[in-house]
Protein backbone atom coordinates (compact mmCIF):
# COMPACT_ATOMS: atom_id res chain seq x y z
CA UNK A 1 0.00 0.00 0.00
CA UNK A 2 1.35 3.36 -0.63
CA UNK A 3 1.89 6.49 1.37
CA UNK A 4 -1.16 8.10 -0.14
CA UNK A 5 -3.71 5.23 0.45
CA UNK A 6 -2.18 4.82 3.56
CA UNK A 7 -3.38 8.52 4.44
CA UNK A 8 -6.48 8.38 3.22
CA UNK A 9 -6.90 5.65 5.55
CA UNK A 10 -5.38 7.30 8.65
CA UNK A 11 -6.54 10.34 8.51
CA UNK A 12 -10.13 9.79 9.25
CA UNK A 13 -9.30 7.78 12.31
CA UNK A 14 -8.19 10.67 14.65
CA UNK A 15 -7.41 13.96 12.68
CA UNK A 16 -10.45 13.81 10.80
CA UNK A 17 -12.63 11.48 12.83
CA UNK A 18 -16.27 11.66 11.24
CA UNK A 19 -17.75 11.41 14.77
CA UNK A 20 -15.31 13.55 17.41
CA UNK A 21 -13.97 16.42 14.63
CA UNK A 22 -16.93 16.41 12.02
CA UNK A 23 -19.64 15.78 14.81
CA UNK A 24 -21.59 13.55 12.04
CA UNK A 25 -23.52 10.48 13.09
CA UNK A 26 -24.18 11.31 16.27
CA UNK A 27 -27.58 9.82 16.42
CA UNK A 28 -26.29 6.41 16.00
CA UNK A 29 -23.71 7.40 18.07
CA UNK A 30 -26.25 7.68 21.16
CA UNK A 31 -28.43 4.96 20.10
CA UNK A 32 -26.76 1.92 19.90
CA UNK A 33 -23.86 2.17 22.05
CA UNK A 34 -25.18 0.91 25.36
CA UNK A 35 -24.01 -2.77 24.73
CA UNK A 36 -20.78 -3.49 23.08
CA UNK A 37 -22.32 -6.41 21.00
CA UNK A 38 -24.94 -3.54 19.32
CA UNK A 39 -21.78 -1.57 18.68
CA UNK A 40 -19.54 -3.88 16.79
CA UNK A 41 -22.24 -5.15 14.70
CA UNK A 42 -23.54 -1.30 13.90
CA UNK A 43 -20.15 -0.84 13.50
CA UNK A 44 -19.51 -3.54 11.02
CA UNK A 45 -22.85 -3.29 9.25
CA UNK A 46 -22.08 0.51 8.57
CA UNK A 47 -18.32 -0.11 7.52
CA UNK A 48 -20.18 -2.73 4.68
CA UNK A 49 -22.44 0.09 3.64
CA UNK A 50 -20.48 2.72 3.50
CA UNK A 51 -17.16 0.64 1.36
CA UNK A 52 -19.22 -0.54 -1.13
CA UNK A 53 -21.34 2.72 -1.51
CA UNK A 54 -18.06 4.80 -2.23
CA UNK A 55 -16.52 1.95 -4.46
CA UNK A 56 -19.99 1.58 -6.40
CA UNK A 57 -20.64 5.37 -6.61
CA UNK A 58 -16.73 5.78 -7.63
CA UNK A 59 -17.42 3.39 -10.44
CA UNK A 60 -20.54 5.18 -11.78
CA UNK A 61 -18.92 8.64 -11.25
CA UNK A 62 -18.39 9.33 -14.68
CA UNK A 63 -21.76 8.25 -15.74
CA UNK A 64 -23.76 10.06 -13.37
CA UNK A 65 -25.66 12.96 -14.50
CA UNK A 66 -24.79 15.66 -12.59
CA UNK A 67 -28.65 16.77 -12.22
CA UNK A 68 -29.68 13.78 -10.32
CA UNK A 69 -26.65 12.65 -8.49
CA UNK A 70 -27.81 13.11 -4.80
CA UNK A 71 -30.88 10.36 -6.05
CA UNK A 72 -28.78 8.23 -7.27
CA UNK A 73 -26.64 8.20 -4.96
CA UNK A 74 -29.49 7.51 -2.26
CA UNK A 75 -30.91 4.81 -4.29
CA UNK A 76 -27.19 2.95 -3.83
CA UNK A 77 -26.99 3.67 -0.04
CA UNK A 78 -30.45 2.95 0.08
CA UNK A 79 -30.27 -0.75 -1.53
CA UNK A 80 -27.17 -1.53 0.23
CA UNK A 81 -28.86 -0.59 3.82
CA UNK A 82 -31.99 -2.93 3.08
CA UNK A 83 -29.60 -5.67 1.97
CA UNK A 84 -27.37 -5.56 5.16
CA UNK A 85 -30.81 -5.57 7.10
CA UNK A 86 -31.86 -8.64 5.24
CA UNK A 87 -28.66 -10.24 5.78
CA UNK A 88 -28.37 -9.69 9.20
CA UNK A 89 -32.85 -10.75 10.08
CA UNK A 90 -31.34 -13.86 8.65
CA UNK A 91 -27.99 -14.98 10.52
CA UNK A 92 -27.88 -12.58 13.65
CA UNK A 93 -31.58 -12.26 14.09
CA UNK A 94 -31.56 -11.73 17.80
CA UNK A 95 -28.86 -8.72 17.38
CA UNK A 96 -30.77 -7.62 14.69
CA UNK A 97 -33.61 -7.43 16.65
CA UNK A 98 -31.89 -5.64 19.44
CA UNK A 99 -30.45 -2.95 16.64
CA UNK A 100 -34.02 -2.83 15.50
CA UNK A 101 -34.87 0.43 13.55
CA UNK A 102 -31.19 2.05 13.77
CA UNK A 103 -29.46 -0.40 10.77
CA UNK A 104 -32.48 1.06 8.59
CA UNK A 105 -31.34 4.25 9.67
CA UNK A 106 -27.72 3.79 8.04
CA UNK A 107 -29.51 5.13 4.86
CA UNK A 108 -29.91 8.65 7.14
CA UNK A 109 -25.89 8.17 8.23
CA UNK A 110 -24.73 11.73 7.25
CA UNK A 111 -21.20 10.23 6.87
CA UNK A 112 -21.99 7.58 4.05
CA UNK A 113 -23.80 10.43 2.40
CA UNK A 114 -21.15 13.06 3.38
CA UNK A 115 -18.45 10.43 1.67
CA UNK A 116 -20.26 9.61 -1.61
CA UNK A 117 -20.63 13.78 -2.29
CA UNK A 118 -17.73 14.68 -1.14
CA UNK A 119 -15.23 12.16 -2.21
CA UNK A 120 -16.30 8.99 -3.93
CA UNK A 121 -17.85 11.67 -6.85
CA UNK A 122 -14.09 12.69 -7.12
CA UNK A 123 -11.64 9.97 -6.86
CA UNK A 124 -11.52 6.29 -8.30
CA UNK A 125 -12.82 3.47 -6.80
CA UNK A 126 -9.36 2.17 -5.14
CA UNK A 127 -9.05 5.41 -3.09
CA UNK A 128 -13.00 5.55 -2.44
CA UNK A 129 -12.54 2.36 -1.14
CA UNK A 130 -10.02 3.45 1.56
CA UNK A 131 -11.66 6.44 2.53
CA UNK A 132 -14.82 4.46 3.18
CA UNK A 133 -12.66 2.27 5.40
CA UNK A 134 -11.08 4.74 6.67
CA UNK A 135 -14.01 6.85 8.24
CA UNK A 136 -15.59 3.05 8.66
CA UNK A 137 -12.57 2.36 11.13
CA UNK A 138 -13.15 5.86 12.57
CA UNK A 139 -16.67 6.24 13.27
CA UNK A 140 -16.43 2.19 14.46
CA UNK A 141 -13.58 3.39 16.66
CA UNK A 142 -15.85 5.39 18.39
CA UNK A 143 -18.75 3.87 18.95
CA UNK A 144 -17.19 1.32 20.88
CA UNK A 145 -14.92 3.34 23.05
CA UNK A 146 -18.01 5.09 24.09
CA UNK A 147 -20.25 1.35 24.27
CA UNK A 148 -16.93 -0.10 26.57
CA UNK A 149 -17.61 2.98 29.19
CA UNK A 150 -21.17 3.12 28.72
CA UNK A 151 -21.63 -1.26 29.23
CA UNK A 152 -18.86 -0.80 31.89
CA UNK A 153 -20.71 1.46 34.10
CA UNK A 154 -24.21 1.38 33.39
CA UNK A 155 -24.67 -2.91 33.18
CA UNK A 156 -21.54 -3.84 34.79
CA UNK A 157 -20.69 -5.57 32.25
CA UNK A 158 -18.58 -6.27 28.68
CA UNK A 159 -20.38 -8.16 25.70
CA UNK A 160 -22.76 -9.04 28.55
CA UNK A 161 -19.82 -10.84 30.82
CA UNK A 162 -20.51 -9.96 34.31
CA UNK A 163 -17.10 -7.64 34.87
CA UNK A 164 -17.87 -6.13 38.32
CA UNK A 165 -17.39 -8.44 41.45
CA UNK A 166 -21.09 -9.70 42.42
CA UNK A 167 -20.07 -8.79 45.77
CA UNK A 168 -19.77 -4.95 45.33
CA UNK A 169 -23.07 -4.44 44.81
CA UNK A 170 -25.09 -3.15 47.37
CA UNK A 171 -28.15 -5.62 47.20
CA UNK A 172 -25.57 -8.19 47.77
CA UNK A 173 -23.89 -6.24 50.90
CA UNK A 174 -21.45 -3.86 49.06
CA UNK A 175 -21.44 -0.35 48.07
CA UNK A 176 -21.81 -0.23 44.48
CA UNK A 177 -24.89 0.88 42.17
CA UNK A 178 -24.82 0.65 38.28
CA UNK A 179 -25.11 4.29 36.87
CA UNK A 180 -28.29 3.79 35.29
CA UNK A 181 -27.56 7.81 33.64
CA UNK A 182 -25.13 5.85 30.94
CA UNK A 183 -27.85 3.65 29.60
CA UNK A 184 -29.51 7.09 28.89
CA UNK A 185 -28.58 9.09 26.07
CA UNK A 186 -27.24 11.96 28.38
CA UNK A 187 -24.70 9.49 29.99
CA UNK A 188 -23.38 8.89 25.77
CA UNK A 189 -23.14 12.65 25.20
CA UNK A 190 -21.09 13.23 27.99
CA UNK A 191 -18.83 10.38 27.39
CA UNK A 192 -18.68 11.39 23.86
CA UNK A 193 -17.93 15.09 25.04
CA UNK A 194 -15.08 13.64 26.76
CA UNK A 195 -13.60 11.59 24.15
CA UNK A 196 -13.76 15.13 22.05
CA UNK A 197 -12.12 17.34 24.99
CA UNK A 198 -9.24 14.33 25.60
CA UNK A 199 -8.90 14.49 21.52
CA UNK A 200 -8.58 17.97 21.21
CA UNK A 201 -6.02 18.41 23.54
CA UNK A 202 -4.28 15.77 21.90
CA UNK A 203 -4.13 16.64 18.40
CA UNK A 204 -4.13 20.88 19.73
CA UNK A 205 -7.17 21.06 17.20
CA UNK A 206 -8.85 24.58 17.43
CA UNK A 207 -12.53 25.11 16.23
CA UNK A 208 -12.53 28.58 14.47
CA UNK B 1 -21.13 17.82 -17.42
CA UNK B 2 -24.14 18.33 -19.05
CA UNK B 3 -26.57 14.93 -19.75
CA UNK B 4 -29.41 15.10 -22.21
CA UNK B 5 -32.58 14.59 -20.40
CA UNK B 6 -33.00 11.07 -22.02
CA UNK B 7 -29.49 10.16 -20.88
CA UNK B 8 -30.58 11.16 -17.32
CA UNK B 9 -34.20 8.56 -17.81
CA UNK B 10 -31.88 5.82 -18.98
CA UNK B 11 -29.47 6.11 -16.14
CA UNK B 12 -32.13 6.10 -13.63
CA UNK B 13 -34.02 3.32 -15.19
CA UNK B 14 -31.11 1.37 -14.89
CA UNK B 15 -29.80 2.45 -11.50
CA UNK B 16 -33.49 1.37 -10.50
CA UNK B 17 -33.91 -1.47 -11.97
CA UNK B 18 -30.73 -3.32 -11.07
CA UNK B 19 -31.23 -2.40 -7.50
CA UNK B 20 -34.55 -3.47 -7.27
CA UNK B 21 -33.95 -7.28 -8.97
CA UNK B 22 -30.79 -7.62 -6.69
CA UNK B 23 -33.07 -6.43 -3.46
CA UNK B 24 -35.83 -9.02 -4.63
CA UNK B 25 -32.91 -11.72 -5.14
CA UNK B 26 -31.85 -11.47 -1.81
CA UNK B 27 -35.48 -11.01 0.23
CA UNK B 28 -36.68 -14.19 -1.74
CA UNK B 29 -33.12 -15.67 -0.76
CA UNK B 30 -33.41 -15.04 2.39
CA UNK B 31 -37.05 -15.30 3.33
CA UNK B 32 -36.74 -19.01 4.46
CA UNK B 33 -34.46 -18.41 7.25
CA UNK B 34 -35.75 -15.46 8.47
CA UNK B 35 -38.86 -17.01 8.92
CA UNK B 36 -37.11 -19.62 10.70
CA UNK B 37 -35.63 -17.32 12.37
CA UNK B 38 -38.79 -15.68 14.07
CA UNK B 39 -40.15 -18.93 14.69
CA UNK B 40 -37.01 -20.61 16.68
CA UNK B 41 -37.39 -17.42 18.56
CA UNK B 42 -41.07 -17.36 19.67
CA UNK B 43 -40.22 -21.41 20.87
CA UNK B 44 -37.25 -20.55 22.22
CA UNK B 45 -39.19 -18.37 24.50
CA UNK B 46 -41.85 -20.91 24.93
CA UNK B 47 -39.41 -23.32 26.59
CA UNK B 48 -37.94 -20.88 28.47
CA UNK B 49 -40.75 -19.84 30.21
CA UNK B 50 -41.29 -23.32 31.83
CA UNK B 51 -37.73 -23.29 33.38
CA UNK B 52 -35.52 -24.61 30.39
CA UNK B 53 -31.95 -23.25 29.96
CA UNK B 54 -32.04 -22.35 26.37
CA UNK B 55 -28.85 -20.20 25.90
CA UNK B 56 -26.91 -23.43 25.12
CA UNK B 57 -29.20 -25.27 23.08
CA UNK B 58 -28.45 -25.06 19.42
CA UNK B 59 -31.66 -24.24 16.75
CA UNK B 60 -32.27 -28.24 16.55
CA UNK B 61 -31.97 -28.87 20.25
CA UNK B 62 -34.67 -26.24 20.71
CA UNK B 63 -37.04 -27.69 17.71
CA UNK B 64 -36.54 -30.73 18.92
CA UNK B 65 -37.26 -29.94 22.36
CA UNK B 66 -40.28 -27.83 21.56
CA UNK B 67 -41.72 -30.56 19.27
CA UNK B 68 -41.91 -33.52 21.78
CA UNK B 69 -42.96 -31.44 24.70
CA UNK B 70 -45.37 -28.82 23.96
CA UNK B 71 -48.29 -29.06 22.21
CA UNK B 72 -50.85 -25.92 21.04
CA UNK B 73 -54.26 -25.62 22.64
CA UNK B 74 -57.23 -23.67 20.84
CA UNK B 75 -59.76 -22.61 23.53
CA UNK B 76 -63.42 -20.97 23.17
CA UNK B 77 -64.14 -17.79 24.88
CA UNK B 78 -66.60 -19.59 27.52
CA UNK B 79 -63.08 -21.68 28.45
CA UNK B 80 -63.70 -25.13 26.46
CA UNK B 81 -61.21 -26.50 24.37
CA UNK B 82 -62.51 -26.34 20.87
CA UNK B 83 -61.23 -29.54 19.44
CA UNK B 84 -61.12 -30.30 15.77
CA UNK B 85 -60.09 -26.60 14.64
CA UNK B 86 -57.40 -25.74 12.20
CA UNK B 87 -55.03 -23.82 14.24
CA UNK B 88 -53.01 -22.75 11.27
CA UNK B 89 -56.15 -20.33 10.13
CA UNK B 90 -55.82 -18.08 13.04
CA UNK B 91 -55.08 -14.41 12.42
CA UNK B 92 -54.20 -12.01 15.09
CA UNK B 93 -55.77 -8.98 15.28
CA UNK B 94 -54.26 -6.17 17.77
CA UNK B 95 -55.79 -3.53 19.91
CA UNK B 96 -53.93 -0.38 19.06
CA UNK B 97 -54.44 1.34 22.39
CA UNK B 98 -53.70 -1.63 24.88
CA UNK B 99 -51.76 -3.64 22.69
CA UNK B 100 -53.88 -6.58 23.65
CA UNK B 101 -53.91 -9.42 20.17
CA UNK B 102 -57.29 -11.32 20.25
CA UNK B 103 -57.08 -14.14 17.88
CA UNK B 104 -59.69 -15.49 15.24
CA UNK B 105 -60.38 -18.52 12.90
CA UNK B 106 -63.02 -17.56 10.52
CA UNK B 107 -64.21 -14.87 11.97
CA UNK B 108 -64.96 -16.36 15.02
CA UNK B 109 -62.66 -15.76 18.09
CA UNK B 110 -60.69 -17.75 19.71
CA UNK B 111 -57.78 -17.94 22.87
CA UNK B 112 -54.49 -19.63 21.90
CA UNK B 113 -52.66 -21.65 24.93
CA UNK B 114 -49.45 -24.08 25.22
CA UNK B 115 -49.51 -27.15 27.21
CA UNK B 116 -46.21 -28.42 28.16
CA UNK B 117 -46.01 -32.21 29.18
CA UNK B 118 -42.80 -32.25 31.04
CA UNK B 119 -42.68 -30.40 33.39
CA UNK B 120 -46.85 -30.05 33.33
CA UNK B 121 -47.31 -26.90 32.24
CA UNK B 122 -50.14 -24.60 31.11
CA UNK B 123 -48.88 -21.52 28.57
CA UNK B 124 -50.37 -18.17 27.13
CA UNK B 125 -48.95 -15.40 25.01
CA UNK B 126 -49.44 -11.89 27.03
CA UNK B 127 -48.70 -8.75 25.45
CA UNK B 128 -49.76 -4.77 26.05
CA UNK B 129 -48.51 -1.81 26.00
CA UNK B 130 -45.44 -0.46 28.75
CA UNK B 131 -43.99 3.04 28.40
CA UNK B 132 -42.74 3.26 24.79
CA UNK B 133 -44.00 -0.16 23.07
CA UNK B 134 -45.88 -3.11 23.25
CA UNK B 135 -44.61 -6.02 25.08
CA UNK B 136 -44.79 -9.23 23.51
CA UNK B 137 -43.96 -12.79 25.95
CA UNK B 138 -45.63 -15.72 27.60
CA UNK B 139 -46.51 -16.51 30.96
CA UNK B 140 -46.56 -20.02 32.31
CA UNK B 141 -48.17 -21.66 35.20
CA UNK B 142 -48.01 -24.91 36.85
CA UNK B 143 -50.24 -27.81 36.30
CA UNK B 144 -52.77 -26.42 39.76
CA UNK B 145 -53.32 -23.53 37.20
CA UNK B 146 -52.12 -21.24 40.14
CA UNK B 147 -48.38 -21.21 40.84
CA UNK B 148 -46.37 -19.33 37.99
CA UNK B 149 -43.55 -20.98 36.48
CA UNK B 150 -41.80 -18.78 34.84
CA UNK B 151 -42.73 -15.08 32.50
CA UNK B 152 -40.39 -14.37 29.23
CA UNK B 153 -40.88 -11.35 27.16
CA UNK B 154 -39.46 -11.67 23.41
CA UNK B 155 -40.01 -8.28 21.64
CA UNK B 156 -40.38 -4.82 23.54
CA UNK B 157 -38.71 -1.27 22.84
CA UNK B 158 -38.51 0.23 26.37
CA UNK B 159 -35.15 2.02 27.00
CA UNK B 160 -32.83 -0.72 28.04
CA UNK B 161 -31.47 -0.97 31.19
CA UNK B 162 -34.84 0.46 32.48
CA UNK B 163 -38.15 -0.59 31.08
CA UNK B 164 -35.90 -3.07 29.47
CA UNK B 165 -35.17 -5.07 32.33
CA UNK B 166 -38.29 -6.99 31.84
CA UNK B 167 -36.12 -9.22 29.69
CA UNK B 168 -33.81 -9.96 32.38
CA UNK B 169 -33.67 -12.72 34.14
CA UNK B 170 -33.35 -10.96 38.22
CA UNK B 171 -36.99 -9.84 37.24
CA UNK B 172 -38.15 -12.75 35.16
CA UNK B 173 -37.04 -15.13 38.15
CA UNK B 174 -39.28 -12.97 41.08
CA UNK B 175 -42.46 -14.45 39.31
CA UNK B 176 -41.35 -17.93 39.33
CA UNK B 177 -43.34 -19.54 42.33
CA UNK B 178 -45.87 -16.77 42.95
CA UNK B 179 -49.78 -17.43 43.04
CA UNK B 180 -52.85 -15.80 41.25
CA UNK B 181 -55.29 -17.38 43.02
CA UNK B 182 -55.66 -15.43 46.63
CA UNK B 183 -57.15 -16.89 49.66
CA UNK B 184 -61.04 -16.46 48.58
CA UNK B 185 -60.40 -18.37 45.53
CA UNK B 186 -60.27 -14.49 43.47
CA UNK B 187 -58.04 -14.60 40.72
CA UNK B 188 -55.74 -11.69 41.70
CA UNK B 189 -52.94 -11.97 39.18
CA UNK B 190 -49.08 -10.96 39.92
CA UNK B 191 -48.74 -7.27 40.90
CA UNK B 192 -45.32 -5.48 40.07
CA UNK B 193 -45.23 -3.22 42.79
CA UNK B 194 -43.49 0.37 43.07
CA UNK B 195 -40.35 -0.48 44.98
CA UNK B 196 -39.48 -3.73 47.04
CA UNK B 197 -42.46 -6.22 46.93
CA UNK B 198 -40.79 -7.06 50.61
CA UNK B 199 -41.19 -3.12 51.87
CA UNK B 200 -44.44 -2.71 49.91
CA UNK B 201 -46.58 -5.72 50.90
CA UNK B 202 -47.03 -8.40 53.57
CA UNK B 203 -49.03 -11.56 54.33
CA UNK B 204 -50.86 -13.18 51.70
CA UNK B 205 -50.06 -10.36 49.46
CA UNK B 206 -46.58 -11.38 48.78
CA UNK B 207 -47.62 -14.08 47.13
CA UNK B 208 -48.70 -12.38 44.59
CA UNK B 209 -46.23 -9.80 44.13
CA UNK B 210 -42.91 -8.84 42.57
CA UNK B 211 -40.71 -6.40 42.82
CA UNK B 212 -40.66 -3.45 40.64
CA UNK B 213 -38.11 -2.00 38.51
CA UNK B 214 -36.74 1.09 39.56
CA UNK B 215 -36.82 4.07 37.23
CA UNK B 216 -39.44 1.95 34.83
CA UNK B 217 -42.74 2.52 37.46
CA UNK B 218 -44.88 2.96 34.12
CA UNK B 219 -43.45 -0.29 32.75
CA UNK B 220 -44.13 -2.09 35.19
CA UNK B 221 -47.83 -0.83 35.87
CA UNK B 222 -47.73 -2.06 32.09
CA UNK B 223 -46.78 -5.50 32.86
CA UNK B 224 -49.50 -5.50 36.21
CA UNK B 225 -52.10 -4.58 34.06
CA UNK B 226 -51.84 -6.34 30.67
CA UNK B 227 -51.21 -9.41 32.62
CA UNK B 228 -53.90 -9.48 34.76
CA UNK B 229 -56.16 -8.72 31.82
CA UNK B 230 -54.87 -11.68 29.61
CA UNK B 231 -55.21 -14.04 32.39
CA UNK B 232 -59.01 -12.82 33.39
CA UNK B 233 -59.12 -14.32 29.46
CA UNK B 234 -57.93 -17.54 30.39
CA UNK B 235 -59.72 -17.71 33.80
CA UNK B 236 -62.94 -19.22 32.66
CA UNK B 237 -61.09 -22.25 31.14
CA UNK B 238 -58.43 -22.67 34.29
CA UNK B 239 -61.45 -21.64 36.87
CA UNK B 240 -62.97 -25.26 35.17
CA UNK B 241 -59.59 -27.23 35.09
CA UNK B 242 -58.32 -26.44 38.30
CA UNK B 243 -57.75 -29.10 41.10
CA UNK B 244 -57.64 -28.07 44.27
Amino acid sequence: MDKKARAIISDPMVDNNPITKQILGICSALAITVKMEQAVVMSLALAFVLVCSNVIISLLRKGIPGKIRIIVQLTVIASLVILIDEILKAYLYDISKQLSVFVGLIITNCIIMGRAEAFAMQNNYKDAMYDGLGNAIGYGSVLIIVATFRELLGSGTLFNYAVMPASIYLENGGWYVNNGLMLLAPGAFIILGLIIWVQRTYTHYIEN
Amino acid sequence: MQHSNFYTFKFIGIITIVASLLLALASTQLKELQEFNVELDRKKNILKCIGKDVTLMNADAIMEEYKSNIRNVILKLNGDIAANIASENMESVQNKSTGQLNYFIDNVEYLPAYKSSKPEAFIIPISGKGLWSTLYGYFALEKDLNTVMGITFYKHGETPGLGGEVEKKWFQNNFVGKQIIDKSGKMVSIKVVKGKANDVLSGDGLNHGVDGISGATITSKGVSDFLKRDLLRYEPYMKNNRTN
